[in-house]
């Protein structure tokens, strides 16, 4: 039994934004799988939930006329995963998908939600990173736009005001086209699990050499994060083993790790390491490079 | 033997009831206006309670009641719930005061074979995290939860002992007042001359090895309900494996006498032993008793059975085994500390059964076997699956991997050596191994693993991805005999047109033994198995008295009840025909819903024909019934081995399971289908054991960490590979149509055969469970390979 004063739920966005400006205590419940898992440890009282689920236009995953790709932040993650346009344009976003919880969960499961909650955990958070999503938010008196590297601002927290409901996520056309990637999920289950950390790279590939590299990672920090420094050092260089090993040191540069009794801060960034070079080579293949031995 | 219906993979008696979700289990069933139970938990693993302070709850509206050690209702005197019932004890001691014991085990009327009586219903001392300081009973979920937040109780905190060696150190505080050093018991054995045995032996080789705590993590958590009935007595419905001990333990914690208590047992959700012990119904039934008998439901969240129910033993062995050149083992000295948490549960049981049944594999000239049994501040461990065995091959199947490498002795062919023969008499148990095919388990798992070829093809290995194999074996036993009394019972009734019902002692929780019985009844009667009703439920006012399903005695032992009331309706059957038709019962049989000659099969009545005339004969009517009792006196040693092939990620220390197999020697295979299903949930609750399950805690508080089934690795079917069971199928002429146990065997052996197998591939000797990434990642680092 759930803790739970009121319930509201909205059909359009401007019904739910206009509820929300006149409650700002409303907590909004996309699929639930993180506001339920709240309210059962006891961490959310009393709580006055506003629905999200009826807004259909919020499920809708597009291509827009001028490349960039829409996705709207009520797209469940099966739908991320078995929609077309994005495993053939930004696969490591379907893989991050597919790599969530078990079916029930991604079937419910919402990628806004996923961005919201703020953990760095989220299956979505790495490769979103990489793709330098942005997030486009509206309230009753607007709208605004943030990439997403500037809307996590710790563990649990996100840039969203009072007011406000992130409706979609963008990858503009110039953040994936020409570019291959890859992702993985390390964790200690293959399904039902919480990342280990996760590692979503990106790279474009120019005769043997790196043209451009984004590297994302989430449990490497408080928050996901990009490896800023090593994805510098990539740029131009020739794709050898070399590279990539260098690349792999530079990235734990940009993370934070810190021991918990998951993991230690030591093992975590030996798999960033490690698992950043694997990701790479896997994707320099896939963007039409030779294979690293 | 030639069987019709036993060795066949019938389907499952309860297949379309719990397919179709017709099947009931304790959750299912409502009493109008059930309230709602909940447990106030100690924060502080070692603390006194100072004061408790009950007001505000009480005062909530919706609470119907608050309860402490200091006001349970105390039944036993009839002014403390006037007309509920009446007084049937007088001596001092308040229930508040009465100490039970919680373990599943039969009754002992000698005193020094009870197990500790150590617990409260709600304490006034914190001995865990977790442990019962207060309830409530509320008119729902919501408000009992609420309630709960407004108890407010001062706790004096006291040193927290988290693990055995803090427990065991000179000037630690008490857990228990009465139980000094905190050693619950250090009773071992010895046999043979041990240090004799060791000079003798070319080496004496020494090991160290640990596992871990781990939890059941059954399907369905804690659930009952309880009130008073209208003859005044408790009546509790609850997901148990024991309902008749169930009854005794309810009784004794309240003080009252047993008859006062009614267990009913629907179906269950899993048990794994974690429902051989008494967790929540004496509170249940005294939160019924202080709302006047109202019912009240107790179910816990997964939070809290994970850590207030039971858990794994953690074990540290020491052992030394003197060894010849040529492989022959002369003596073992095994030295273990068992981690009993909080209260004794099951206690030093699970260490001496771990000894026990150990003992049966490899004997020795000489075998000294020193366990220690320590109470700590952290959750109570009592019965899981092995009961352990687990625990103690696990080191010991280790450790002649590790002697065959050190000496560079095959490793199969060192176990071959030195396993038991037919005839072996234990000096302890007195038990004999009547059957053993333990060398053909082994010859037939190196096949299906193909050993050969791939030892040799992983040879010198160097790459960042290494394979391995390994092997371990292991014995077990068939019930408890004679350690504890082996008791059963069962009824068979018969219907007007041949169909029976069986009613049994013994619990189905999952394994399948409503099946196996139904498939014995129709086997010994002729008549098909849509023919046989087996009575699933258990309620103590009913069903034939058998202490439950635990100690994989059900095939076995509760097998021998069924077979022995079978074979009563059968004589009784044929009498009945020989006196309707004057042909001597010797000369008749039962086959095909009929009765024939023995001889010739010939066709003498139908079945039916003789059940209507004892029902309705005017002159000898006497419906065909048989209600038998069976103490089986004797056990039957299964035995078995893993073969499992590993791959390991040099770099991120992930183990992966590429094949495993599990071939068991557990005599004849009533239904092959079930019993691969039960080698396929050993195993996979084996595979957590080896690579991923622990319940961690913080060291200094003792506050659980992962009690939940997020952060508890708790394998996935994603993390489960294909699982080969294999069954070399050689009667033992004890059991019932020649069965051996095969319950709990089957998590004994893939723990150490995969940590072999790591071995094998990386040359690194993990001697402590989990091998989990971390850990890997640690052990690699510290050895140079990353």
């Amino acid at each position: 039994m759930y803790d739970i004063k009121g319930y509201y739920d909205a059909e359009t966005v401007s019904e739910a934004t206009a509820l929300l400006a006149e409650n700002p205590n409303l907590k909004i419940i996309a699929g639930g799988t993180d506001v339920l898992i709240k309210m059962h440890g006891g961490q959310l009282e009393d709580a006055e939930l506003l629905s999200l689920r009826k807004i259909k236009s919020l499920e809708k995953i597009d291509l827009a006329d001028d490349g960039t790709i829409v996705i709207g932040a009520m797209a469940t993650f099966s739908m991320v995963f078995h929609n077309t346009i994005l495993k053939d344009l930004i696969p490591i976003l379907t893989e991050a998908a597919i790599s969530m919880g078990g079916p029930q969960i991604r079937n419910i499961a919402t990628i806004g939600g996923n961005v919201c909650n703020g953990a760095t955990s989220a299956d979505s958070a790495s490769s979103l990173f990489a793709l330098n999503a942005q997030l486009k938010l509206e309230s009753k008196n607007g709208e605004r736009v943030v990439p997403i590297r500037e809307f996590y601002l710790g563990p649990g927290k996100v840039a969203i005001n009072p007011g406000e409901i992130l409706t979609e996520v963008r990858i503009a056309p110039e953040d994936y086209k020409g570019f291959a990637g890859h992702y993985i999920k390390f964790a200690m289950r293959e399904a039902m699990d919480i990342a280990t950390l996760g590692v979503a790279v990106v790279c474009k590939v120019q005769g043997g050499s790196f043209e451009e590299v984004r590297i994302g990672l989430g449990v490497a920090g408080p928050t996901p994060l990009r490896c800023l420094e090593a994805e510098e050092y990539a740029k131009g260089k020739k794709i050898s083993s070399d590279t990539l090993a260098e690349i792999g040191k530079l990235a734990v540069k940009s993370t934070k790790a810190r021991t918990s009794w998951r993991a230690s801060k030591e093992y975590r960034e030996h798999l960033v390491e490690e698992l950043t070079q694997r990701a790479l080579k896997t994707a320099v293949v896939s963007a039409g490079g030779a294979e690293v031995v | 033997m030639a069987y019709t219906v036993v060795g066949k993979s019938v389907r499952r008696v309860d297949a379309v009831a719990k397919v179709t979700g017709k099947a009931k289990y304790t959750d299912d069933f409502s009493e109008r206006n059930m309230l709602v139970g909940k447990i106030l938990h100690s924060p502080y693993a070692h603390a006194l309670v100072k004061s408790i302070d009950v007001s505000k709850a009480k005062a909530l509206p919706g609470v119907e009641a608050v309860l402490t050690y200091k006001d349970l209702p105390d039944i036993r005197y009839a002014t403390a719930i006037p007309g509920i019932i009446e007084a049937i004890a007088t001596d001092d001691v308040t229930v508040a005061e009465l100490k039970y014991g919680t373990a599943g085990h039969p009754y002992s009327l000698e005193e020094n074979h009870r197990d500790k009586e150590d617990r409260n219903i709600l304490t006034r001392k914190a001995r865990f995290v977790g442990d019962n300081i207060a309830a409530v009973v509320a008119v729902d979920d919501l408000t009992a939860s609420k309630a709960l937040k407004l108890i407010e109780v001062e706790y004096e905190e006291l040193e927290v002992l988290t693990s055995t060696d803090a427990a065991l150190k000179e000037g630690a505080p008490l857990i228990h007042d009465d139980c000094e050093g905190n050693i619950l018991s250090s009773h071992g054995y010895e046999i043979g001359n041990l240090e004799e045995a060791l000079q003798e032996s070319d080496h004496v080789i020494e090991g160290e090895y640990e596992t871990s705590i781990v939890q059941h993590c059954h399907l369905e958590n804690q659930v009952s309900h309880a009130y008073v009935d209208s003859d005044r007595r408790i009546v509790i419905m609850t997901s148990t494996q024991i309902p008749h001990i169930v009854r005794r333990i309810v009784a004794q914690s309240l003080g009252i006498s047993w008859g006062r208590v009614r267990v009913i047992k629907p179906y269950i959700g899993g048990g794994f032993g974690n429902k051989q012990d008494v967790c929540i119904e004496p509170l249940n039934a005294a939160m019924s008793l202080a709302v006047g008998g109202r019912p009240v439901r107790l179910e816990l969240s997964r939070e809290e059975a994970m850590i207030d129910t039971r858990t794994r033993h953690a074990f540290k062995f020491k052992i030394r085994t003197g060894i010849n050149n040529d492989g022959k083992i002369n003596g073992i000295h095994i030295s273990a500390v068992s981690n009993t948490g909080a209260y004794a549960s099951h206690g030093h049981s699970i260490a001496s059964s771990g000894g026990g049944k150990f003992r049966y594999l490899y004997p020795t000239k000489a075998l000294k076997y020193d366990p220690i049994t320590v109470y700590t501040n952290l959750p109570v461990a009592g019965a899981m699956r092995g009961y352990g065995t687990p625990q103690i091959f696990f080191a010991f199947e280790s450790h002649i991997e590790d002697i065959a490498k050190k000496l560079n002795l095959d490793p199969i062919e060192i176990r071959k050596k030195n396993v038991v023969k037919e005839g072996h008499v234990d000096p302890l148990s007195k038990n004999t191994i009547r059957s053993c095919s333990i060398r053909e388990c082994i010859d037939k798992g190196r096949e299906l693993i193909k050993w050969d070829a791939k030892k040799a093809l992983y040879k010198n290995q160097t790459g960042d991805i290494r394979r391995g194999l390994g092997m371990a074996c292991f014995s077990y036993a068939s019930g408890t005999y004679p350690v504890a009394l082996e008791l059963a019972g069962a009824r068979i009734v018969m219907n007007q047109d041949g169909s029976v019902q069986l009613q049994l002692g013994a619990t189905e929780i999952g394994q399948g033994s409503d099946t196996v019985f139904a498939q014995m009844v129709s086997e010994v009667l002729g008549i098909p198995m849509y023919m046989v009703h087996v009575i699933s439920t258990q309620d103590t006012d009913i069903t034939p008295f058998d202490t439950g399903s635990y100690a994989s005695r059900q095939t076995y032992v509760s097998g021998m009840a069924v077979e022995k009331a079978a074979l009563e309706v059968k004589k009784k059957v044929l009498a009945f025909a020989s006196s309707m038709t004057d042909i001597p019962a010797h000369l008749l049989d039962l086959k095909e819903q009929s009765v024939v000659f023995k001889d010739s099969g010939e066709k003498v009545l139908g079945l039916e024909v003789v059940a209507m005339q004892s029902y309705y004969d005017r002159v000898n009517a006497e419906p065909i019934t048989s209600d038998v009792s069976n103490n089986a006196r004797i056990n039957a040693i299964p035995f078995g081995v893993t073969f499992t092939e590993v791959e390991v990620d040099m770099k991120t220390g992930k183990i992966k399971i590429l094949e495993i197999y599990n071939v068991h020697d557990s005599g004849k295979i009533v239904n092959p289908l079930l019993a691969e299903g039960q080698v396929h949930g050993g195993v996979s609750m084996a595979i957590g054991y080896a690579l991923s399950e622990q319940l961690l805690f913080d060291e200094k508080t003792g506050k659980p960490l992962n009690n939940n089934l997020l952060d508890y690795k708790l394998p996935t079917i994603m993390d489960t590979p294909d699982i080969g069971a294999a069954f070399v199928e050689k009667e033992d002429p004890t059991g019932p149509f020649g069965v051996k146990s095969l319950g709990e065997p089957p998590i004994v052996s893939p723990a150490p055969a995969i940590r072999n197998a790591v071995l094998d591939a990386t040359e690194v000797a993990f001697n402590r469970i989990p091998m989990n990434p971390q850990r890997v990642f640690e052990k690699f680092k510290e050895k140079g390979l990353i």
